[in-house]
């Protein structure tokens, strides 16, 4: 335990944090998205699962890092006009539909990659995101490695959080996308159109999804494994409960779980003599212990579950 | 935006035709969807679905193979069934599916010195615990911190997961074998043989008498009615004196436990130990089986055969064909959504509008 606390340690532990909370920032803030307009989209795990794929299949054949972020982005974007298209304009259960993605995109997923690749012995790689090392700050002591030796895709989604808030609570727009979550009838009344907003928002939510699952297989991984999501979409779910909708706390919130999920990695190769399947379950157990102290003041958009139908 | 718009009027209750017809046509419909999956990789999909349908029931081998898988499916499907019965949305049928393998695992490699019926009724009632306990617990945490039970059922199926996949590298680790898996149970803790040579195991039966007590206890007794109330109108079961938090766990309870003799059935009447993938996801079909079966029991039988059939019958197709297997995953997640929709026009008139 003596190694434990040092310089190295300690750098290693808190850039790996940050390194793990990028895929939680991205899916929670599309999620954020999604629920802000009113609509609970638990297609989120099977979105995810299709973007880790679409992002590495268009990677493998075109050698394209951010082809594959693109397709992915876009992937995600259509599965969200599908969840639209099924909760707005149809108005159908939202849980039952959101599950339906879910079983549809990951069953999907795992079809193309059969697919497309077969079942090789040795997976497929492709060569993943290096680390952007930042000219000039990444050399600063301690911090630099820490905050400016991390992946685009992880500075991309810290910018998406400031953007984020900057829409919910500055813009019109925001401020539209928040009253169709809240109020409907009261939105609709004073001329914004339900629909389009809850169109909007589903698409962006889908891209942010997609997106985070591309971090997966370009980022993280170098390579498509199946359950290579393994329920992050669900930890988003309860994240942007326990963040009560607002971007900000979604990274503090991400950082926190990408914290656990760092030091289970390190704790695994140490000699503490505990099966890895403990480290592997905290973040899960931790994300039902911090609902059971949130939940009861979560705010809930008040229009989350309910369709909204034009009389 | 110019888009579609839908007007809906509620309909006068349809016919009972109409209720039987509806699924057939969600099947069909589902199947001519996923034939575009099949259509790009140049297949015909003809020539699959009959292969499909061939491998599901064709033969007497394939046959009584599905009777194995549709065992499972059936319990899973009730389990759920009865959960959203009372809006109580358990996604957690597939770790309560584990919870029940592990407690029964754990009660039959005691080796208790019991005639087979006790025995094999103690590990049915330890399975139907270990799921009931399981299921038990984000039922206990929405009723009294509200945490929303979608996160948590979720949730708990990665927890259990792992948590069999640690007992089974450690303490319960097999002493020879070099999988993760424990020993054998005792042999008079097994579910017998229901049709010799086969793996047909009385649990076939088990599930069916599961259907027509969840048919007796949902539509003729007391705690069905709440349950259907609390589901349909929370607010008017709370006026009517239904303790609505009350009946959501004991459904909830119910539901986990039923799961959990999905558990027993693979353990006790399949494997014979426990292993770390002993379901391929029994309990997210589940969710597809209950709602294709309407949330009722015999609806719940025949739309646990349908895809017991398309699970089984995925393997021949895809050896015959040359499809991927996983086409089985996308006919559950199409067949749910389309179903969805028509529970809408189950319910509602629709007339199309253009604009708004």
């Amino acid at each position: 335990m003596n190694n434990f606390f040092t310089s190295s340690f300690l750098v290693g532990f808190f850039a790996s944090t940050i390194r793990m909370a990028t895929p939680l920032i991205l899916a929670t803030l599309g999620e954020a998205f999604s629920e802000r307009s009113g609509i609970l989209n638990l297609g989120i795990e099977g979105i995810m699962i299709f973007g880790a794929l679409a992002g590495f299949v268009t990677t493998y054949f075109t050698h394209s890092l951010w082809l594959g972020v693109f397709a992915a982005t876009l992937s995600g974007l259509l599965f969200g006009l599908l969840m639209a298209f099924l909760t707005v304009t149809l108005g159908l259960n939202q849980h039952v539909s959101g599950l339906g993605i879910t079983i549809f995109a990951s069953g999907l997923a795992y079809y193309v990659y059969r697919a497309i690749i077969g079942s090789p012995t040795i997976p497929p790689t492709i060569t993943a995101f290096d680390t952007l090392k930042i000219p000039g700050l990444w050399k600063i002591p301690f911090l630099g490695p820490i905050l400016f030796n991390q992946y685009a895709l992880t500075y991309i989604a810290v910018i998406l959080v400031i953007v984020s808030g900057y829409i919910f609570f500055k813009t019109s727009f925001g401020l539209s996308l928040r009253s169709v979550g809240e109020n409907p009838e009261a939105a609709d009344a004073v001329g914004v159109d339900v629909y389009k907003m809850r169109y909007i928002a589903l698409m962006v939510g889908g891209s942010l999804m997609g997106m985070s699952g591309a971090f997966f297989t370009l980022a993280q991984f170098n390579m498509f494994i199946f359950d290579i999501v393994a329920g992050r979409g669900w930890v988003a779910i309860a994240l942007v409960i326990f963040a009560n909708w607002i971007p900000s706390r979604i990274f503090w919130g991400a950082l926190l779980f990408g914290g656990v999920d760092a030091l289970g990695l390190r704790l695994q190769g140490t000699a503490i003599n505990i099966p890895f399947q403990y480290f592997l379950m905290m973040p899960y157990i931790l994300t039902i212990v911090v609902l059971i102290f949130t939940a009861r003041n979560a705010s809930y958009p008040s229009a989350l579950l309910k369709p909204y139908r034009r009389e | 935006m110019n888009l579609i718009s839908f007007k809906l009027e509620k309909r006068t209750p349809p016919p009972w035709w109409f209720r039987i017809l509806m699924p057939i046509l969600a099947v069909i419909i589902s199947l001519a969807i996923s034939s575009i999956f099949l259509l790009i990789l140049r297949k015909n999909p003809f020539t699959a679905f009959y292969y499909l349908f061939y491998g599901g029931l064709g033969t007497k081998f394939a046959f009584l193979e599905m009777l194995v898988k549709a065992t499972p499916l059936i319990l899973t499907g009730i389990a759920v069934s009865i959960a959203f019965l009372a809006k109580y949305w358990n996604i957690g049928a597939e770790g309560q599916l584990y919870a029940g393998a592990l407690l029964a695992t754990w009660v039959g490699i005691q080796n208790f010195n019991l005639p087979p019926v006790f025995y094999v009724l103690l590990v049915i009632v330890a399975g139907f615990v270990g799921g009931g306990v399981w299921s038990f617990i984000p039922a206990y945490l929405k009723a009294k911190f509200k945490v929303d039970d979608v996160v948590t059922t979720l949730l708990m199926n990665y927890i259990m997961i792992y948590f069999v996949s640690a007992i089974l590298e450690g303490p319960w680790r097999h002493p020879v074998s070099q999988y993760p898996e424990s020993v054998n149970i005792a042999e008079n803790a097994q579910l017998m043989q229901l049709i010799p040579r086969s793996r047909v195991h009385i649990g076939f039966l088990i599930a069916v008498a599961v259907v027509f007590v969840a048919y007796f206890i949902v539509k003729k007794t007391k705690l069905g009615f709440e349950i259907r109330a609390t589901g349909s109108n929370p607010k008017a079961a709370n006026f009517l004196g239904i303790n609505t938090l009350k009946t959501i766990i004991i459904a909830s309870v119910l539901s986990g436990g039923i799961a959990g003799l999905a558990g027993v059935s693979e353990v006790a009447g399949v494997h014979y130990h426990l292993i770390h993938n002993l379901s391929p996801g029994y309990g997210y079909s589940g969710i597809v089986i209950a709602m294709l079966g309407g949330l009722n029991p015999f609806g719940v039988l025949f739309a646990a055969i349908y895809f017991s059939v398309i699970i089984t019958g995925a393997q021949m197709m895809s050896r015959s064909v040359g499809i991927p297997p996983y086409i089985a995953d996308v006919i559950q997640g199409i067949t749910l959504i389309v179903m969805l929709a028509m529970l809408l026009l189950f319910e509602y008139k629709i007339s199309i509008r253009r604009g708004k």
